[in-house]
């Protein structure tokens, strides 16, 4: 089988986000076992040799991550797939493939911690590593699926954002969406947009191998010619490693801004009935689902609650969420950790926000939301 | 006086990038000639050579060398080649990286990827000690001499590098020193045909660092001492050319394995057929 057939089919997330990645043209993939991502990595090792592609399982997730960025420069779109402590493994080599500006995707299916936590129950206690994980400044793409469909629906956006922005982009799943099982509809393949990859070959004079002066340029396609230096030291657009402040400034300016300038693009989000409420719930991945029941029961009492759900964590929809903020008096963040997202939610909203902690290890009950908008409302 | 308008290997060499950044006495200098006369030698066209290295002071020889070259994070040069190969096996993939990168913080990679016989050629540098970071100790500092973290000598025994590359089923192992640039040009060439994975050990020195926490007055003296230590023996009995030049024992140098084994690339590519051709 080349691409899963279009249809309907009941399907688990972590089946979603392993077609949904072959469909993108992902052809290279590297990993290390990991609950609850395992069968994401085994579903590969059946798929890639089926459609050409390449799969390797590496020693542990520092050399996946390597692993992906070294293919991805060799001419593969390639990802990788982890849990909590194999993404804190990768977090140095995420820093590599910005500051080297190697389109990857890795999935990072989130469970219960520090440490080795809950291996095999859900956590939402990474989305702050996707956001600051690596050392250095850098301007991160995470996406967060709710649903089967959207893992599978977002991992070709994810590879389209990499492959666009050229920087490792992260989608935040969790243990429950990877191993929920319900509907996935996939359509035909030439109604999926997906992103090719351009190359340079041959170098053109003093052709760089970046030019800072534009938000993007190919990159080069190895063994072709150009001769050109990837480096992981602070480089000038030639690629050569430089100490200077100045360089610094340049390279680091053009890493953040052909994210941030394009953060109208590149932002998602659902709305649930926000239009009229007087209290926003901000809530992503599997806390939004127990969110929107909480609100429909709610809106039964005639109380005005919406859901604001962002599916790009970040870049942080910033514009709508101070838009929210003139209108509800209040949010009320719940999350399966003890105050992340929740912490940025205030910070851009600058009002007034109840923060709802939820231990890793279950999905939060709906009821106890409903009881906290009823307290605010009432 | 004649003047030269190019550097005798222009095309090989990043000129634009010289000075390099190697001190005085150090045999990172030779390395890269004896890798780029091997690559001239090799037949291999010159753009289908890649460098691939982690970070180190033998990490900084990509840079110089004019072909596509990936300096990488400490210790993952492997993986990262291991994916780039993996990914373009028309490559001719080249890791070149010192003893701290290879083997203290990338043994992990070291081990599994010459236990994959994965088609890589390794050039590792052993100077030692970590010398970009002033000469601290690691696993291949000689049990007994000092560095700028043994300072009362070295407890730790010491790996003994062509012993672990060869008990991994790595196709081609070898030794040699900086002193030796013919024979490790013709290593280097001989290792650039090889299917599968190939090791080099390269006996370098660190004169502002291991060599004068040493008592060496320069980085000749320290080579000569090396050069001096050497006997070349290809028939070695592995494991015994640990490396111990302080207790009077010889430093052992030699193309030591050259076999045909089957090659990561080879059986991936098999694998992917049978899986295509209806699964057999």
């Amino acid at each position: 089988m080349n691409f899963l057939p279009p249809g309907k089919y009941f399907a688990d997330g972590n089946f979603a986000l392993t077609e949904g990645a072959i469909h993108a043209g992902c052809r290279f993939f590297a990993g290390y076992p990991i609950t609850p991502s395992s069968e994401v990595l085994e579903r590969m090792s059946i798929r890639l040799p089926e459609v050409g592609g390449h799969f390797i399982e590496m020693e542990d997730e520092i050399a996946s991550m390597a692993a992906i960025i070294g293919a991805s420069n060799g001419g593969s779109k390639s990802m990788t797939a982890t849990s909590g402590p194999g993404f804190s493994l990768m977090q140095e080599n995420i820093g590599l493939g910005v500051i080297t500006e190697t389109p990857t995707v890795v999935l990072d299916e989130m469970r219960g911690g520090p440490s080795t936590g809950i291996p095999t129950r859900v956590g939402q206690g990474d989305v702050m590593q996707t956001r600051w994980g690596s050392h250095g400044d850098l301007a991160p793409i995470t996406f967060a699926p709710n649903s089967v469909q959207e893992s599978f629906d977002l991992e070709i956006e994810a590879f389209n954002a990499a492959e666009t922005y050229r920087q490792p982009v992260i989608v935040a799943s969790d243990q429950v969406i990877g191993h929920l099982t319900e509907i996935l509809e996939v359509k035909n393949m030439e109604d999926y947009h997906i992103v090719q990859r351009e190359t340079r070959k041959i170098r053109n004079g003093n052709e760089g191998v970046y030019d800072y002066s534009r938000d993007f340029i190919p990159m080069f396609e190895a063994g072709t010619g150009f001769r050109g230096n990837v480096d992981s030291l602070t480089h000038d657009e030639r690629g050569y490693p430089s100490n200077e402040s100045s360089v610094e400034k340049e390279m680091l300016e053009h890493l953040l801004n052909k994210v941030r300038k394009n953060e109208d693009k590149i932002v998602k989000y659902e709305e649930f009935l926000v239009e009229d409420s007087k209290l926003v719930v901000v809530a992503y991945g599997i806390t939004s689902r127990s969110v929107k029941q909480a609100v429909k029961e709610a809106r039964k009492e005639g109380l005005k609650v919406g859901m604001f759900r962002p599916i790009t964590l970040w870049p942080f929809p910033e514009k709508r969420i101070r838009q929210l903020a003139e209108q509800s008096k209040e949010f009320i963040v719940p999350e399966i950790n003890y105050g992340q997202y929740s912490h940025s939610v205030r910070e851009y909203s600058q009002t007034e926000i109840k923060e709802m902690h939820f231990p890793p290890g279950a999905v939060p009950d709906y009821r106890v939301i409903l009881k906290e908008i009823e307290r605010c409302l009432r | 006086m004649t003047e030269v308008e190019y550097h005798p290997k222009h095309e090989l060499i990043r000129e634009e990038r010289f000075p390099h950044v190697w001190c005085p006495g150090c045999g990172l200098g030779i390395e890269l000639q004896c890798y780029l006369n091997a690559l001239e030698k090799s037949g291999i066209p010159q753009d289908s050579h890649v460098l691939v290295s982690g970070i180190g002071c033998t990490a900084r020889i990509p840079g110089y060398a004019n072909l596509d070259t990936y300096h990488t994070t400490h210790g993952r040069g492997l993986p990262f080649a291991t994916g780039m190969k993996i990914a373009n096996p028309d490559l001719k993939v080249t890791v070149i990286s010192g003893d701290g990168d290879l083997f203290n913080i990338g043994g992990n990679h070291f081990i599994h990827a010459a236990r994959r016989n994965m088609d890589l050629l390794v050039i590792c540098s052993n100077n030692f000690n970590y010398g970009m970071t002033g000469g601290q100790h690691g696993s291949t500092t000689p049990p007994t001499s000092k560095s700028a973290s043994t300072p009362y000598g070295n407890i730790e025994p010491t790996f003994n590098l062509p012993y672990i590359a060869s008990a991994l089923g790595a196709s081609y192992v070898a030794r040699w020193t900086v002193m030796h640039p013919r024979q490790l040009t013709k290593s280097i060439r001989t290792a650039m045909e090889v299917k599968g994975f190939a090791f080099i050990e390269v006996l370098s020195p660190c004169p502002p660092n291991f060599g004068k926490f040493n008592g060496f007055k320069d980085g000749f003296e320290e080579m000569e001492f090396y050069r001096k230590s050497s006997v070349v023996q290809n028939d070695a009995k592995l494991e015994d050319i640990s490396i111990d030049p302080f207790h009077g024992k010889n430093i052992v140098l030699g193309d030591f394995v050259n076999r045909k084994r089957a090659s990561y690339i080879t059986l991936e590519h098999e694998l992917i057929d049978r899986v295509r051709g209806g699964g057999q």
